[in-house]
């Protein structure tokens, strides 16, 4: 990154702005220079899925803002406006409601893989931590977001989630009346989550995408081996294991974009409710404050969530217990002792421990669908102590693991 | 003073002004997320005439946007109350909030009425009335009153919350009175209130 470094560009007008702004160089850096290690497998592209639904998100929501309107007089005939009367209206619409689904899609995903490989683990805590913010904002996004339409299910959902907070002792019941800025679940909520949606979660999450990447591309890529390419540089300086990122790893992530858009238009075109998973029936109905409907769930996504926060036959600790299952994510990088990164390399114990985990997420994510009667709670109690056990035991299992040698040098068939 | 000295007393001074100087710049903003002035103004009582409502049947009211039952309790549904006593979280209305003339087995002024807020108290749905003894979906032993469908919290036909659901305490029971006997009035005699 000296000063004198050489443009890339021909084009005079290239050169002209290279001399006055760094452009070379910031291609160079993060694209043309950036060496990412060549035996990446399908779980690395979920990182560039996510920022392909963040703009298709940002862009649709924009054209959202121009026809909705965020009272509660207005929002949901607004929103059927949207839908039956603007031009191409219901193709922006669906897309954004679609895109909410797709998101937490490709996140899920791009988490595993770092549970997978242990990018968690040193030098990269802080990529994670950032990206821990980022899902964090973006379920906080999605929650605003999903109180918009001010359909039934909006109004109940939002209703239970802020309810939360008034179990915090002393200040809980100002603090939900600060929250709403209302006795109830007003016009003023509404208007505000929308300020909240469109202005400064998306700002945030802007923020930390930089930071998110700006970490990754100071310490590196990890990889499937876990292993750090620098560690093995050519005369030039450049990791042998490592490919620049464009034109190797863009022109394979455009495969990947293509397959993904063909899946995501496939859910726009055919199946934007996805059978009542992206966009629930009770919502096609305004909101009623008499009328709590008949099996009031969240969105799929936070599912996993809601089935612990239903699995605790106390409120407050239900609410506890809910925070910390989120929270806990943040601390990997310290629970895990296993000084081995990658699974390939690791022992059984953090694999079954893993693959109970998947499991405990994936079942709790089915049974917040389900009304809590019965053997749906006390399968959620169970699966919520598996829940708990994954993280809460991990520094104890990952001491005892007998791990695998890990090769000096990356593994891939040719 | 060093020159050391000045220049560090000088920058913790700044950055104790700024942080001072923030607080008070950001206050206004908070402030700001309140209940506003007109918010508090529609906390006004209402009125409900309750001569043509019929026993064992009940009305949905809102108030300050906050749906209240009131249920006119048939002579069998007061028997049946006294009957389930044991298994009450909070029988006596110790944890739970009410006015004063309200904290007895009945929770009411007039035992045949009942208001009540449709609040569960653990996270706010609007519980539904199940009013039949006995239904298939309740169990054999349900002796009517309310259950909660977000997350299963069942109440007797007081408001009271059985033991073994989320609900930590009965519904709330909101200050009324009674003008001329069958008027219902929400939202009067608040400092009656026990928390």
């Amino acid at each position: 990154m000296s000063k004198q470094e050489e443009s890339i560009f021909t084009n005079p007008i290239l050169k002209w702005v290279d001399d006055r702004f760094p452009l070379s160089s910031l291609i160079k850096d993060h694209a043309t220079e950036y060496y990412a290690s060549k035996n990446f497998n399908i779980w690395y592209i979920f990182g560039v899925l996510s920022m392909v639904v963040l703009i298709i998100m940002l862009m649709t929501g924009f054209f959202l803002t121009m026809n909705y309107k965020p009272s509660t007089e207005d929002a949901f005939n607004s929103v059927e406006y949207i839908m039956r009367s603007v031009e191409w209206g219901w193709l922006i619409r669906y897309m954004h409601s679609t895109g909410s689904s797709f998101f937490f899609i490709v996140v899920y995903l791009h988490m595993f893989r770092g549970m997978l490989y242990g990018s968690y683990k040193k030098p990269r805590e802080l990529i994670w931590i950032v990206g821990m913010l980022l899902y964090f904002c973006l379920m906080a996004e999605a929650f605003f977001g999903y109180l918009l339409p001010w359909g039934n299910m909006s109004y109940w959902a939002g209703q239970v989630i802020v309810n939360l907070f008034s179990y915090i002792p002393v200040i809980g019941e100002t603090l939900t009346e600060w929250i709403r800025g209302d006795y109830f679940m007003s016009d003023i909520t509404l208007n505000r989550f929308f300020a909240f949606h469109v202005i400064l979660l998306p700002l945030a999450i802007l923020a930390l995408v930089v930071a998110h990447i700006l970490a990754l591309h100071h310490v590196g890529s990890n990889n499937p081996d876990g292993i750090e390419i620098k560690d093995y540089k050519d005369e030039s300086g450049k990791p042998i294991d490592g490919v620049a990122f464009h034109p190797f790893h863009t022109s394979k992530d455009l495969v990947a974009i293509i397959v993904f858009l063909i899946l995501y238009f496939a859910a726009v075109f055919y199946a934007p409710e996805m059978g009542g998973l992206f966009l629930e029936v009770d919502n096609f109905e305004p909101a009623d404050p008499l009328k709590t409907p008949e099996h009031i769930v969240p969105s799929w996504y936070f599912t996993p969530y809601y089935a612990i926060l239903r699995a605790i036959p106390n409120a407050a600790l239900g609410a506890v217990f809910l925070v910390a299952a989120v929270l806990l994510f943040v601390f990997l990088p310290w629970l895990d002792r296993c000084s081995v990164k990658s699974i390939r390399y690791r022992g059984w114990q953090y694999k079954v421990a893993l693959f109970a985990f998947v499991v405990s997420f994936v079942v709790l994510g089915y049974l917040g669908m389900q009304p809590a009667t019965g053997i749906y709670v006390l399968l959620a109690r169970i699966f919520t102590i598996i829940y708990f056990a994954f993280f809460l035991l991990m520094p104890f299992y990952t001491k005892l693991e007998k791990t695998k040698p890990v090769p000096h040098r990356v593994v891939y068939k040719k | 003073m060093s020159k050391v000295g000045r220049r560090k007393f000088l920058s913790i001074a700044t950055s104790v002004t700024s942080v001072i100087g923030g607080a008070f710049a950001v206050t206004p903003f908070i402030l700001s997320f309140q209940p506003s002035k007109k918010a508090k103004a529609l906390g006004a009582s209402i009125k409900v005439d309750l001569s043509n409502l019929e026993p064992g049947s009940l009305i949905k009211v809102l108030y300050r946007g906050t749906p209240f039952y009131v249920v006119h309790r048939s002579d069998d549904m007061i028997a049946q109350l006294k009957t389930i006593n044991s298994d009450l979280r909070d029988p006596d209305s110790e944890l739970s909030i009410q006015p004063n003339f309200a904290k007895n087995e009945l929770r009411s002024m007039k035992p045949k009425y009942l208001v009540v807020e449709g609040v569960c108290t653990h996270l706010g749905c609007a519980p539904i009335e199940k009013f039949s003894i006995a239904p298939a979906d309740m169990g054999p032993d349900w002796r009517g009153g309310f259950y909660c469908p977000c997350h299963g919290s069942k109440f007797d036909l007081s408001g009271r919350v059985f033991s073994g659901v989320p609900a930590p305490s009965n519904l709330r029971i909101p200050p009324h009175r009674f003008e001329n006997g069958s008027i219902l009035v929400v939202g009067e005699n608040s400092e009656d209130m026990n928390v």
